[in-house]
């Protein structure tokens, strides 16, 4: 119920926290929001021998727009995400997945970035990046990489970020075409993980084609999952019914689902096709909607 | 380690491990048992603060992570012996039955109107989606918290003319 | 003269309001300390030198103990002691009664039961001492087959749990049977058609926001035992610690403070009190122990966990006639049931409900399985939940057999009006009651025709919406003392009253709230009997040094036995006051009248001398013979059991594509007969409603087949929040007990009762055209997609 004895620090500098992280590596647990973090060294399956609270570090936090792409500090709380009223009609999925993460208490405390990099295969955020094509900003003592949300998720809590580095940034492209987009999630009362759920963004052409659709699926898999294939069949597609519903089949097909308390393997792959189908609808009609 | 924060208005400096809970920092280390602890894995909401106005889960917070901040608990809602809009509502309303879950249900319910003023029934049972109670299936809860709105608004435009 | 009728009711109203007495929505006199967050809960006690108790638990369900090692925990400085079966072993403490007649171990010697179960105990000076020595104790265990089902358990040749009771050769707990076998079988062999039902209530916990725990502190000099305590029984408690324990009786206090909700989950004595006495006695410092989340749901009184399979006998006119119920309950490794003695199945018999049925045999086994110890619990009045959940299905089912509307076959088989007191098959005397009004009220609330039109229209459409219904009567106000007893101690309880020389009162009571509002509702009860103002009456519960001996709160006796016990007292005192307002009108007490707080001589209405003149006067102005003080104390013993009862209706939609199910509306009419305060009363029944909710759609305990348990935290145990917690809609009817002194019956569980029924049935009415005629609880989306898939319905 308490977490085993720990150093603590808070450098008031981003410098330092990379010099730290190079020194104590796997001994080191990042702190931002501590949501996921604390509950871990409360129940002793994580026991860092030194925790660093990147609180104080300046320049890792907030939303704004820059040269074409919404720039999303690391450290920006889910319920900063909730209240970005300005991303609808750009980016309605990051929108309708944040208020839909935990509750809204932890969601005053936790943050964008701490969740991605936390991995867990049913956390949300994972999902939407993967959906939005977004690339995180990770930096290290050596320097700097940019990584895209696609091949980041390796496996349950695991992803492509090194021992040494912390992420800084969530940058994800928004062109000027017409997009929708939309998070369902099936969860069995607020706060629970989801059992299923898909994000969706769908980019549509001066045709009315659809120029770009990106889909995530969360937690029906070993990490967040890109339904490339759902992707690649929408692709230069009008969006007609018959088109969504192959879509919606493939992205199913995509889930690698285990059999729970939540549901059968079969329920859940069936639900993410039908989440996809309906959240599919959603982007499209928000799309054609969006002024020119 | 020594955190220095600010607690229902009044400075403290405490010297505690950095694997401190808030929570316990506030009910053991302080003496203030107002606060209550419900689970271990951050899921009941019964520990909730206010941290620099917004409710949170003081056993999901280490104590080091106050340092600066202002903390609210229940202790801190009634006023120079007045009681606070919210405690009223909860009062008249029935909105509590072993009171366990009432100091956060409060503290969240204040925080919800004071951000927005006219909630509706939805936003309200969204808004404190965070804290489970036990005891009274919420419908008292709600109409708590629409007292207390209704009280501040009634208050807000008595000064008008 | 004018009299102003409209200004004079508005007086008496408020009047009415101001002696805040029976019927009145009193604002409740306890939430002041709650709202400040100055509510004294066990764990917010700090006694000096207070030391921290933690519990090392069993990983495994079933395995054999080969050594535990508490060298590494004891190193730890800030340690005090680590406790292991063995010592308490020493000290004849190893093992300990049930309040079933059976043993438990506090800490495990031999063997460990099931997942959780207590194996030692660390004592440091702070808790996050304790808990890092706790992770220190090292335990060897040979891990030994699980028994996770009664089915496995009382299969031939399954490996016996109970190995160390002597003559213990299987793992059957209990037989039992109620009702007439010969009656019912006649009525099955003429019956012109028989409805089955197979079905199983999982298992559930209470859960109350607060854990269980306790802080004791023995003194080594005076010998005295105080010994704070999460219970809801403190009397029952503090003498079955003086039986266990061997310690003075008159030396213990048991102080039950704030609870945070109880529920039923504070009635057993866990190891973890025990273990805390023990080493405050042995150590000579307080000893904290308070459990947390994962303690409370792994091994404390869960509910339920009742295989139930039966059948209901119809005649040609779709008459019910008879019913066969059979039970095979999963008491877990020791069967520790807090329940009347005389009953293994609770008071399940009241089974047939609502109905007329001349004829029922219940048959009852219990088993011994590798997981907690418990059944009776959860708001359940002693396994009524599960008879009600049972009988209310079972008619659902025959009204799709019978092609009938539930209403109907409902109608048609409901005990009248007339009927009471209505002697049962099962052997009760039902004291009064009248469905068919609460129906009617309940289906005028719902708009009952128009939504089953809606629902004729949407299944033409391939939509699928569900009304559910449940007529439920439960059995509450244990009770009669030669019936009910826990562990001998008869079913009785208590009021001490006094009145102060200034007119202002202290009522002690023997029965103990756990949020039910207890310090607003009795003193309403004495408000109304004596004409005090209930804002003058002081309530004390929960020190068993300074209230009268009670079995305390559960099985919602309070108001049937407590109420009645503060209303005879009440009337004890009224009757002496009369007395001395004789002696002070000079009067004879014959011609002594009283009514609301005021006495006066028969034809003088407006000479009066108030309660409180009384009051002064037993303290200095008395006749002759009579002794000072207007005080008493009664001991009630229930003539019979009350009944209360109700109709709910739920309706639902489901969404095709993911099963999921959304509750469009509850309308719950209870008849609880008078209601005290009717503001509290509709308190207990959303509260009520709300876990009944839970129970149908999320809440779940269950074990993998190991004997790991799932559900043991508050991320796998699911509790509703807010946002899917449905809006109720509440009506009443009230039909008054008619041997309760103020004709009240008891609610507090009647919503856990009868509503997981309603929810369960509304989802089968949407889902019967189909041929689906069972879906276990918790109903959960991906059950109801299969079920749907199963009948090739997609979206």
């Amino acid at each position: 119920m308490f977490p085993a004895a720990f150093d603590y620090i808070a450098p008031g500098a981003l410098d330092e926290v990379l010099s730290l992280l190079s020194q104590h590596g796997d001994d080191a647990k990042v702190l931002a929001g501590g949501q996921s973090l604390i509950p871990l060294l409360k129940l002793r399956f994580a026991a860092p021998v030194i925790v660093i609270d990147i609180g104080r570090v300046d320049g890792i936090e907030g939303i704004r727009r820059e040269n074409g792409h919404v720039r999303i500090g690391a450290r920006t709380r889910h319920r900063d995400v909730e209240r970005a009223t300005d991303l609808r009609g750009t980016l309605d999925v990051l929108l309708d997945a944040a208020p839909l993460i935990s509750d809204p208490l932890i969601r005053n405390m936790g943050t964008v970035g701490g969740s991605v990099c936390h991995a867990d295969p049913a956390g949300d955020w994972g999902a939407v990046m993967l959906a939005v094509g977004a690339e995180f900003v990770v930096k290290s003592a050596g320097g700097e990489r940019v990584l895209p949300a696609a091949g980041f998720f390796e496996g349950p809590f695991t992803t492509g970020l090194h021992s040494d580095e912390v992420m800084t940034e969530i940058r994800i492209p928004v062109g000027t075409g017409k997009s929708g987009g939309t998070y369902l999630k099936l969860e069995r009362k607020v706060g629970d993980f989801a059992s299923v759920a898909t994000a969706v963004h769908v980019v549509l052409g001066d045709d009315g084609r659809i120029a770009s659709a990106g889909i995530g699926l969360c937690a029906v898999g070993a990490h967040s999952i890109k339904a490339t294939a759902a992707e690649a069949a929408l692709a230069g597609q009008e969006p007609t019914d018959a088109a969504i519903a192959e879509a919606a089949r493939l992205a199913g097909e995509a889930a690698e689902p285990k059999a729970d308390i939540r549901g059968s393997a079969e329920y859940k792959r069936d639900v993410a096709r039908v989440f996809v189908q309906r959240g599919l609808h959603t982007a499209v009609d928000r799309a054609q909607g969006a002024a020119a | 380690m020594k955190v220095t924060f600010e607690i229902n208005g009044a400075e403290k400096s405490v010297d505690v491990e950095p694997r401190t809970l808030v929570v316990d920092l506030i009910r053991t280390k302080l003496g203030m048992t107002g606060t209550h602890i419900g689970c271990d894995t951050s899921n009941c909401g019964a520990c909730t603060v206010l941290l620099d106005g917004r409710p949170v889960k003081s056993c999901t917070l280490l104590a080091p992570m106050l340092e600066g901040r202002k903390v609210t608990t229940v202790e801190g809602l009634a006023k120079g012996g007045k009681l606070d809009a919210i405690q009223v509502g909860f009062h008249e309303e029935h909105g509590l039955q072993c009171g366990f879950c009432t100091p956060g249900m409060m503290l969240v319910g204040k925080a919800l109107i004071e951000a927005n003023p006219h909630p509706t029934e939805d936003e309200i049972r969204w808004g404190i989606s965070g804290n489970i109670c036990r005891c009274t299936g919420y419908m008292n809860i709600v109409k708590a918290i629409q007292h207390a709105a209704a009280a501040n608004a009634t208050e807000n435009t008595a000064g008008v003319a | 003269m004018a009299v102003d009728t409209a200004e004079a009711a508005e007086a008496a109203e408020a009047a009415r309001q101001a002696m805040g007495g029976i019927g009145v929505s009193l604002a409740r006199k306890e939430d002041a300390r709650f709202i400040h967050g100055q509510g004294h809960y066990v764990d917010d006690v700090v006694l000096p030198g207070m030391l921290h108790m933690v519990i090392v638990r069993s990983p495994h369900a079933h395995a054999r103990i080969k050594g535990i090692d508490s060298s590494a925990a004891m190193a730890i400085p800030g340690v005090i002691a680590v406790v292991t079966g063995e010592l308490l072993a020493q000290h004849k403490l190893a093992w300990m009664p049930t309040l079933s007649g059976d043993t438990q171990a506090v800490l495990a010697t031999d063997k460990v039961r099931f997942q959780g179960q207590e194996v030692a105990c660390v004592i440091a000076e702070t808790k996050y001492i304790a808990e890092d020595a706790a992770a220190l104790v090292s335990v060897d265990y040979e891990p030994l087959q699980a028994i996770t089902t009664p089915q496995q358990a009382i299969a031939p040749g399954a490996v016996v749990i109970r190995d160390e009771k002597e003559g213990q050769t299987d793992n059957k707990i209990y037989h039992w049977e109620a009702g007439d076998k010969d009656a019912t079988d006649a009525a099955f062999a003429r019956a012109a058609k028989v409805v089955s039902l197979e079905t199983f209530y999982p298992r559930c916990h209470p859960s109350p926001l607060e854990t269980c725990g306790c802080v004791a502190d023995l003194d080594p000099v005076t010998g005295n035992a105080t010994i704070y305590m999460t219970s809801q029984a403190p009397h029952a408690h503090r003498t079955l610690f003086a039986i266990v324990a061997g310690l003075p009786e008159e030396k213990i206090r048991i102080i039950s403070p704030d609870l945070g909700g109880g529920f039923g989950n504070k009635v057993p004595i866990y190891p973890g009190y025990v273990v805390a006495t023990a080493a405050s006695l042995l150590i000579g410092r307080p000893v904290k122990w308070i459990e947390d989340r994962t303690d409370n749901l792994i091994s404390t009184g869960f509910a339920r966990d009742y295989y139930m399979d039966g059948s209901i006998a119809i005649d040609e006119n779709g008459k019910f006639i008879g019913l066969r119920v059979n039970l095979l309950s999963d008491n877990g490794a020791f069967f520790a049931d807090a329940q009347p003695s005389k009953f293994k199945a609770g008071l399940f018999h009241i089974v047939t409900g609502s109905y007329d049925i001349p004829a029922a045999h219940i048959v009852a086994n219990g088993a011994y399985t590798n997981k907690a110890p418990g059944g009776v619990a959860y708001r359940c009045s002693f396994r009524v939940t599960e008879a009600s959940y049972f009988i209310e299905r079972l008619v659902e089912n025959a009204a799709v057999e019978l092609g009938q509307d539930p209403v109907t076959t409902r109608l048609n088989n409901f005990i009248q009006p007339e009927a009471f007191p209505y002697q049962s098959a099962s052997g009760f005397e039902y004291d009064s009651g009248d469905y068919p009004r609460a129906m009617k009220v309940a289906l005028d609330m719902l708009g009952y025709d128009e939504l089953r039109k809606e629902q004729a229209e949407k299944r033409a459409k391939g939509e699928l919406m569900g009304i559910g219904v449940a007529s439920f009567t439960e059995v509450v106000g244990a009770g009669k003392g030669k019936d009910y007893d826990i562990a001998g101690l008869r079913m009785f309880d208590s009021a001490e009253l006094r009145v102060h020389p200034t007119g202002k009162a202290i009522l002690k009571l023997g029965v103990k709230s756990q949020g039910q509002g207890h310090e607003t509702t009795f003193a309403q009860i004495v408000a109304e009997e004596l004409g005090i103002p209930a804002s003058d009456v002081e309530v004390r519960e929960g020190d068993t040094d300074n209230t009268p001996f009670g079995l305390g709160t559960y099985a919602s006796r309070s108001t049937p036995v407590g109420g009645a016990a503060t209303a005879v007292v009440a009337r004890k005192l009224r009757d002496k006051g009369k007395i001395i307002a004789a002696h002070l009108f000079e009067a004879d007490v014959a011609d002594i009248e009283f009514a609301k707080g005021k006495y006066n001589v028969k034809g003088s209405p407006d000479n009066v001398k108030t309660i409180q003149d009384i009051a002064f006067a037993a303290y200095t102005n008395l006749p002759e013979g009579i002794e000072a003080g207007l005080e008493g104390v009664t001991y009630y013993d229930p003539p019979n059991m009350t009944f209360p009862f109700g109709t709910y209706l739920v309706v639902v939609d489901i969404d095709k594509g993911t099963g999921q199910v959304k509750v469009r509306r509850v309308v719950a009419v209870d008849d609880c007969g008078v209601r005290i305060n009717p503001m509290i009363v509709e308190g207990q029944i959303h509260g009520g409603l709300t876990e009944g909710f839970g129970i149908a759609f999320m809440e779940l305990i269950t074990f993998d087949d190991e004997g790991n348990c799932i559900g043991s935290n508050f991320m796998d145990y699911l509790i509703p929040t807010a946002w899917e917690t449905p809006r109720f809609e509440l009506g009443e009817t009230v039909t008054p007990s008619p041997h309760h002194p103020i004709g009240a019956k008891g609610v507090g569980e009647s919503a856990t009762v009868g509503s997981p029924a309603a929810f369960v049935n509304a989802v089968i009415d949407a889902l019967s055209h189909l041929g689906i005629t069972n879906i276990d609880m918790p109903i959960t989306s991906d059950k109801v997609w299969a079920a749907l898939r199963s009948k090739g319905v997609t979206e």
